[in-house]
């Protein structure tokens, strides 16, 4: 399946499956992310998320120990969530498996259905499971996976239609969401995003430490998605057996259109498309005048970056959205990775630079750092496009690296960073023109101090 | 508000004054608790890590290896190779069939590619469950290639950090007595538990080189491979902090005969009677010795009191929380805090030992908290109730600081600041003093309103 012809991995360009899935169940209302396996997992998922969101990150445990991993991890589990409901208070559990309890085998769908019976007389939560062995997905895989079981166990019956749209993000900023609440709100439809991390992850001061952070998709909004106009996916990898908008659809026929995670003109252009379609509503003036200023910038510094060759890599979804968008501004995308295997990342990076190249993008799933370094050597990129983890590589090898996607733990703002929609694009581009301006500075002999 | 508090665990918190001291510590962590702990693998990651010319391969499933990519500020003087991530990325079928061939074939592959000095397995839990046999493999590498290929036995389930530690102890004492040590000092140390975080050893190695003292190995910050074969020539072990390597000293005092002093040295007094120790024990050798540790530290402390004194100023009365992950660190704090004028109200750690505990309830004021294995909840719960001033911890407890509007100050192992040493006091001294006096905290809802609840109480009298 990977395209790496190594059996050892180094620098991994990836992360494991329950960080996905803790992550999404942070974006349900009044909702604790719980991991079934052993207290390190969990422990090393906050770390990483808080480094990133500077924002509290509490993600129980059911803390196995060496007798649990022997005779399953049932009591730990049904203990755990009692202690998460009588502390947290929290009325949505989203529990994720992790490597330890899916080699252990674990029945966790028949665990919750033992403590659903035996505490049948408490104010039960909804618990929500998914499966996310990290030997067989990335967080990515999680992030869906966890997304995919929200709809499919939480919307049990038909709702009564409303005029509201369901928007399945992806792994997006909390800025980049709610740019794109702003934009369904502008097109008058009541929106259900899920998962929703825009508050979450990214908190105002407030008066006291929140247990479980305000914000997030409600239940009733989750439960009410069977009765919307129809459904948003954003991201063009397949991950998952069934996506949450294939699975209403399927199930309430609620119509799913599945777009790319909007970054740039063209991808953008397809999401307003899928929202005119939807609703029924042409898009905004306001979103135009954004396309407008948008071209007009595109123009304004087209010079600067044409012909610049860019590595791009991290989660696939991201790595195909700013491809579309280096592609589009006269980048040229040199390299395209992506730790993750998934069968379509080839057909769709080509989809996406269809008309702006004159051929597809070497693209390279399934690697590592150490398998991009080794192409880099030969390809000589001007630029690295991704997160944090490609820094030292963007060091050694004397280019600049522009920050996007996550994990950004090395600089400020992760969170606050916009790439999609005709805003985010143009706010991508001006750091990009930037970031490129400011090394031709640098490397200039004399400098100079006016364009 | 009391709530916060698990009934479970009750006995794993005490306020000091308030009754005989006991405090239960060293259990698993409470499912369902949100607990700041990590686990085994955490612990022997943590010590073996800043051996830097030895290839550190994770077996298992990639998330244990890239949450510990590079996270840690253990800087190396030559090589680097402790800062890369390695690791088998088990998948599906490995997990069925078994990692065996994967690990050997990993192995062999970043041996070839790395020419690593040795190289250490590190067995996560999935590993313990699908019984890879990873002692045979590493036999069997280390065989063909001629290097020690280690196992470290560190699946997380099988304990908290501490077994972790043990397990690092006992891989690294497999390379002790391996190497020449006819050309050592009788004046000669190793250091042991310190990990060069932003540079700390070589502060600490200048120290120790300025009284005569020559130190064979870093172990494990600045480590090399080499240096910790020749460990067992050193005359002294000095060992820092309580938990990470004391076991490692036991037991080269039994094989090897070398005696060993707990050092530390973050703070002023903890730092000098380090040094004084170390001079005590080689002053029949060497009676100049201890005139010269003296020396060295009369000339650092002339250029620090001055300058801390200024901080001092603004910080006094402040109160401090401080949760930490090893105990031994609490003690230095709390000393380190005196000289600020500052007061710990709470104290507590991931891991201690009830003799830790104990020693800490001894040296605190009274009514401070102590707690063991703690989680946000309770900690935001006393950091409000203590009105605390100051947080010392790492990341995972500087949002709980930060949320409440309390300073922070990172001491965990992802620092990229000095803290160690004479010069590494006033570097805390100017972070705590930085945070801790910031004016942006009068903007944060909870000091607002507490201020206001003040001056509505002040215009009431
Ligand atoms: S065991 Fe699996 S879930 Fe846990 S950290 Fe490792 S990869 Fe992630
Ligand atoms: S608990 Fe086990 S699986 Fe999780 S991080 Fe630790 S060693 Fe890896």
């Amino acid at each position: 399946m990977s395209d790496s012809p190594y059996v050892s991995t180094t620098n991994a360009c990836k992360l494991c499956t329950p960080l996905g899935a803790a992550l999404a169940f942070r974006g349900v209302e009044g909702a604790i992310p719980f991991l079934h396996g052993s207290q390190g997992c969990a422990t090393y998922m906050r770390r990483y998320i808080i480094s990133h969101f500077r924002e509290p990150m509490d993600i129980a445990s059911s803390a196995l120990g060496e007798k649990q991993a022997v005779f399953g991890g049932g009591p730990n589990l049904k203990k755990g969530i009692l202690n998460v409901m009588s502390k947290y208070g929290a009325s949505v559990v989203g529990v994720a498996t992790t490597c330890l309890t899916e080699t252990i085998g674990d029945d966790v769908p028949r665990l919750l259905a033992e403590f659903r019976k035996e505490f049948a007389d408490l104010p039960l939560p909804e618990i929500v499971h998914v499966s996310t062995p990290s030997y067989s997905g990335t967080h990515m895989e999680g992030w869906h996976a966890a997304v995919a079981a929200l709809a499919g166990q939480l919307v049990t019956q038909k709702a009564e239609p409303q005029r509201r749209v369901n928007l399945m993000p992806g792994l997006v900023s909390p800025a980049d969401l709610r740019h794109l609440k702003d934009i369904l709100a502008d097109f008058g439809v009541d929106a259900t995003i899920l998962p929703d991390i825009s508050d979450s992850m990214d908190r105002p001061a407030l008066l006291d430490y929140e247990k479980l952070p305000a914000g997030g998709t409600t239940l009733a909004d989750i439960r009410a998605m069977s009765g919307s106009l129809g459904s948003i996916e954003c991201g063009r990898a397949s991950h998952v057996a069934e996506s949450a908008g294939a699975n209403l659809e399927r199930r309430f026929g609620v119509k799913n259109l599945r777009v790319g995670i909007p970054v740039g003109i063209r991808e953008s252009d397809a999401f307003f498309a899928a929202l005119e379609d939807l609703t029924g509503i042409p898009t905004p003036k306001k979103y135009q005048d954004e396309r407008g200023r948008l071209v007009d910038a595109y123009v304004d510094g087209h010079k600067y970056v044409a012909g610049k060759r860019a590595i791009v890599y991290g989660e696939e979804d991201l790595v195909i959205a700013m491809t579309a968008f280096l592609a589009e501004i006269g980048v040229k995308p040199i390299l395209c990775a992506t730790g993750a295997t998934c069968k379509n990342f080839k057909a769709q990076l080509a989809a996406v630079t269809e008309g702006l190249l004159p051929e597809p993008p070497e693209a390279r799933e399934g690697v590592d750092f150490h398998d991009i370094a080794e192409q880099a050597a030969d390809l000589a990129p001007d630029l690295l496009v991704g997160h944090s983890k490609g820094y030292t590589y963007a060091k050694a090898w004397n280019v600049p690296l522009m920050r996007v996607g996550f994990p950004i733990h090395d600089r400020f703002g992760g969170q606050r960073m916009r790439h999609v929609a005709y805003g985010g694009a143009l706010e991508l581009f001006d750091r990009l023109v930037n970031v490129v301006l400011e090394r031709k500075q640098e490397d200039s002999a004399v400098g100079y101090g006016y364009l | 508000m009391e709530q916060a508090i698990f009934e479970e665990r009750r006995d794993q918190i005490h306020r000091t004054g308030e009754g005989p001291f006991e405090l239960a510590c060293n259990r698993d962590s409470l499912a369902g608790a949100v607990s700041q702990r990590a686990c085994v693998f955490c612990g022997s990651r943590v010590v073996l890590y800043p051996i830097a010319d030895a290839l550190h391969l994770v077996h298992g499933p990639i998330g244990c290896a890239v949450y510990t990519w590079d996270i840690r500020g253990a800087l190396s003087s030559g090589p680097e190779l402790h800062r890369l991530s390695f690791s088998t990325d088990l998948q599906e079928k490995d997990v069925i069939f078994g990692g065996e061939k994967k690990l050997k074939a990993a192995l062999l592959e970043l041996i070839e590619r790395h020419k690593p000095k040795a190289a250490f397995v590190y067995a996560t839990c999935i590993v313990g469950i699908i019984g890879d046999d990873v002692g045979a493999v590493c036999r069997d590498v280390a065989e063909k290639t001629g290097i020690p290929v280690i196992p470290v036995q560190s699946e997380g389930f099988k304990g908290n950090k501490r077994e972790g530690y043990t397990a690092a102890c006992k891989a690294m004492f497999t390379l002790t007595g391996t190497g020449d040590i006819s050309d050592i000092s009788p004046i000669s140390i190793n250091i042991l538990g310190d990990f060069n975080l932003a540079g700390e050893i070589w502060i600490i190695r200048d120290y120790f080189k300025r009284m005569g003292v020559t130190t064979v190995a870093n172990i494990t910050g600045d480590g090399r491979v080499d240096d910790i074969r020749r460990a067992h020539g050193a005359a002294l072990n000095v060992v820092q902090c309580s938990g990470a390597t004391m076991e490692l000293a036991k037991m080269m005092q039994d094989k090897y005969g070398i005696p060993f002093i707990r050092a530390s040295y973050l703070g002023i007094e903890d730092m000098a009677d380090s040094l004084y120790a170390v001079a005590e024990h080689f002053k029949d050798r060497d009676p100049g010795i201890m005139e010269r540790a003296q020396q060295v530290v009369r000339e650092e402390l002339s250029v620090l009191l001055p300058q801390l004194g200024q901080y001092r100023k603004d910080l006094e009365g402040k109160k401090v929380a401080i949760y930490v992950g090893g105990a031994f660190k609490a003690f230095s704090l709390i000393k380190a805090f005196r000289h600020l004028g500052m007061k710990v109200v709470l104290v507590g750690s991931q891991t201690g030992t009830k003799e830790d505990y104990e020693e800490l309830a001894a040296i605190c004021d009274p009514g401070t908290v102590i707690v063991d294995d703690s989680n946000p909840l309770e900690l935001s719960k006393f950091v409000k109730e203590l009105d605390v001033d100051l947080f010392v911890g790492g990341v995972k407890e500087r949002p709980i600081a930060h949320k409440l509007g309390v300073g922070f100050c990172d001491h965990n192992h992802e620092r990229k600041e000095a803290l160690e040493g004479f010069v590494g006091m006033l570097n805390f001294a100017r972070e705590v003093h930085a945070s801790a006096t910031s004016p942006i905290w009068r903007f944060v809802p909870r000091r607002e309103a507490m201020a206001k609840a003040e001056a509505a109480k002040k215009e009431a009298l």
